[in-house]
């Protein structure tokens, strides 16, 4: 197994992006998905950094994907998105539309928020180019097995979510708006506040998940830290780190020796645990009763 | 033509209540994970199927068998059955969302009226040209993201029809890419046909107080002597920094009537009625109000007064996603 580091899911200022890509580029990992995932209102603040930060990476020896938005409805984002083929690089499809733009037989990516549940769309894809594909986070370990077997036949790469908030929904409605009692055409980019997504507790003071723009992520930050022998043993080709704040390049380095057996999982997960917002891993959605549980509190 | 009706059916009884009432098409599923509405005591057995479907052919009214799960890895056989099994009980068309079970169908029943399920978000022409011209898809349940310019935009651009909710519960989420519910609770609309399942639910009396909690986390805490809603996730009572409040939808459900003549103009073809879950009175009344909204726009007369106000009681109604302050 090795690394890819997904898209970053937040709104961080230019400067910020930019220098997390720089980090990235001296980090263990063998690839990087990269560009605007959540929100194309936020493309316009960072856009100018992107180039650079590809150039560093391939320097690197990177593999590098560009993202899609993850929910594509204006006019203005489907010609984004089809300009995004004219890159030169693999377009990681998160919203399946994209693949109109992408030609039969041209290489491509499929990210964690399309829809992959079983071999017959693992085939589909397959069969329409697509090279490598990150599995939905609320898989359950017989569903990653089953499909990591149906990759290997189709020579399709296959990709677990490792480490990071999970996306568990996106919407129309903008709830960073939404809490400043803004609509979303007037959000004046209130997302940025929370560069890791913004706390929803439950009325009890339960941590429960977080917004993030138009998105929904888990307040917990999954980690497959005590997985990594099962997913080996499924046959899954590489691990997804999800950007946040903090050593990212360290987390990166961690995993490394985690996947080359120089890291216990309990040494991970404490590393994971440091950096992770309330201090709070899941691992559920893999071998858990609920996505929110900790295989470590079993 | 006044616009075609899609009324929900859990049960055969229900479905009989809808078509008598004047519903043009039913919808409905088999009694088991392959279809969104997987409750206890609900959908059709296979026997039942064939029956309800001849039961409406023989007045006139289409049925639809919604398969629009995304089956198993590993355990397709049971989805393909089901395709197989709604063909053979002589169904209108096929609900599908997943990408693997359409290519299936596409190839296995050619023959199979395909229409495009909302679980599978289709949110802009690019995605439902992309289903049309994959699988041979003719009509789209459009996502509950969407305005109704946006939906007139649509049809502009498409040579499929449209079909969109207007009655009943409303995501809040774009619809299949929703796992806040398997999050919570380990059962997700994707995989098991569930949100928010009451078999994770749990009251507890707390003082003055009733709580209701979903694998655990309090979703909302009501007076004692105030009515208490589901759980439902995306409608719960949360707290944000120094906020608390309904962070992502307020506990209500859909209502677009008012926008029928709109979403007419729009080029939409079929209107959905929510509630599969929902008793064979309240399907047969919402049945007759909304079909006689559509007669009255078809033949350019005003909708009629007050409709459904006695069934929305005691819940507060929205556009939803079709206003675009919405947002």
């Amino acid at each position: 197994m090795d690394l890819t580091v997904g898209p970053n899911q937040f709104f961080w200022e230019a400067p910020v992006w930019a220098a997390f890509y720089r980090t990235l580029a001296e980090a263990p990992v063998a690839r990087v998905v990269l560009g605007e995932l959540v929100c194309s209102k936020r493309l316009p603040y960072f856009q100018q950094e992107i180039p650079a930060a590809i150039e560093v990476l391939l320097a690197a020896g990177k593999e590098v994907a560009l993202t899609s938005l993850a929910l594509i409805t204006l006019k203005r984002e489907r010609k984004l998105t089809a300009d995004l083929i004219g890159m030169g690089l693999p377009i990681e499809v998160n919203d399946l539309s994209a693949l109109i733009h992408i030609p039969q037989g041209t290489p491509f990516w499929v990210g964690p928020l399309i829809n992959v549940y079983n071999e017959g769309t693992l085939r589909w894809l397959a069969g329409r180019g697509a090279t490598r594909v990150c599995l939905p986070p609320e898989l359950p370990l017989a569903s990653v097995a089953t499909l990591a077997a149906e990759g290997a036949r189709l020579g399709v790469a296959v990709e677990v979510w490792g480490h990071g908030r999970v996306p568990l929904a996106i919407a129309g409605r903008c709830y960073h708006a939404r809490l400043h009692d803004r609509a979303k055409d007037n959000c004046q980019f209130v997302c940025g506040e929370d560069p890791d997504g913004r706390e929803v507790e439950t009325l009890d003071g339960q941590p429960f998940l977080a917004v993030n723009g138009v998105q929904t992520l888990s307040g917990s930050t999954a980690s497959m830290a005590h997985q990594v022998e099962a997913l080996a043993e499924a046959g899954v080709n590489a691990l997804r780190l999800s950007p946040q704040t903090g050593d990212f390049g360290a987390l990166c380095r961690a995993w490394a020796a985690r996947l080359a057996g120089q890291m216990d999982g309990a040494a991970l997960a404490a590393l994971s645990a440091a950096m992770a917002p309330g201090a709070r891993l899941s691992d559920g959605f893999l071998t858990g009763e609920a996505g929110v549980a900790w295989s470590a509190d079993a | 033509m006044a616009m075609e009706l899609v009324c929900p059916a859990g049960t055969p009884s229900a479905l009989r209540a809808a078509v008598e009432a004047g519903a043009h098409t039913i919808y409905c599923g088999f009694a088991d994970e392959t279809n969104a509405r997987n409750f206890p005591g609900l959908n059709f057995s296979q026997e039942e199927m064939a029956e309800s479907i001849a039961f409406a052919h023989g007045r006139g009214a289409k049925v639809l068998v919604a398969i629009n799960t995304f089956p198993r890895a590993g355990a397709e056989p049971l989805w393909h059955r089901a395709l197989a099994n709604a063909e053979s009980s002589g169904a209108d068309a096929v609900i599908l969302a997943d990408i693997g079970l359409l290519a299936h169908a596409a190839e296995h029943h050619p023959g199979l009226r395909r229409h495009l399920s909302v679980q599978a978000a289709a949110a802009n022409p690019d995605a439902i040209n992309l289903y049309a011209q994959a699988f041979g898809v003719k009509r789209v349940v459009l996502p509950r993201v969407l305005t109704v310019a946006e939906i007139a935009a649509i049809n502009r651009e498409i040579d499929v029809e449209t079909e969109v909710f207007v009655f009943g519960g409303l995501c809040v989420m774009a619809e299949g890419r929703c796992s806040l519910s398997s999050y919570a609770t380990g059962k997700s609309p994707n995989m098991n046909g569930v949100c928010s399942p009451a078999s994770h639910v749990v009251y507890a009396e707390e003082g003055s107080e009733l709580a209701a909690r979903l694998g655990g986390f309090t979703i909302h805490r009501t007076k004692k002597d105030q009515p208490a809603p589901y759980p439902t996730l995306c409608k719960g009572c949360f707290t944000s920094e120094d906020q608390t409040g309904h962070i992502f939808e307020d506990p209500v459900s859909l209502d677009a009537s008012k926008l029928i003549p709109a979403l007419a103009r729009a080029g939409v073809t079929a209107l959905k009625i929510e509630g599969r879950q929902r008793s064979r009175a309240y399907v047969a009344e919402v049945v007759r109000n909304f079909r006689a909204a559509v007669e009255a726009v078809a033949a350019g007369r005003p909708m009629p007064e007050g409709m459904l106000a006695r069934l929305s009681e005691g819940q507060a109604a929205t556009t939803g996603a079709y206003a675009k302050t919405w947002r």
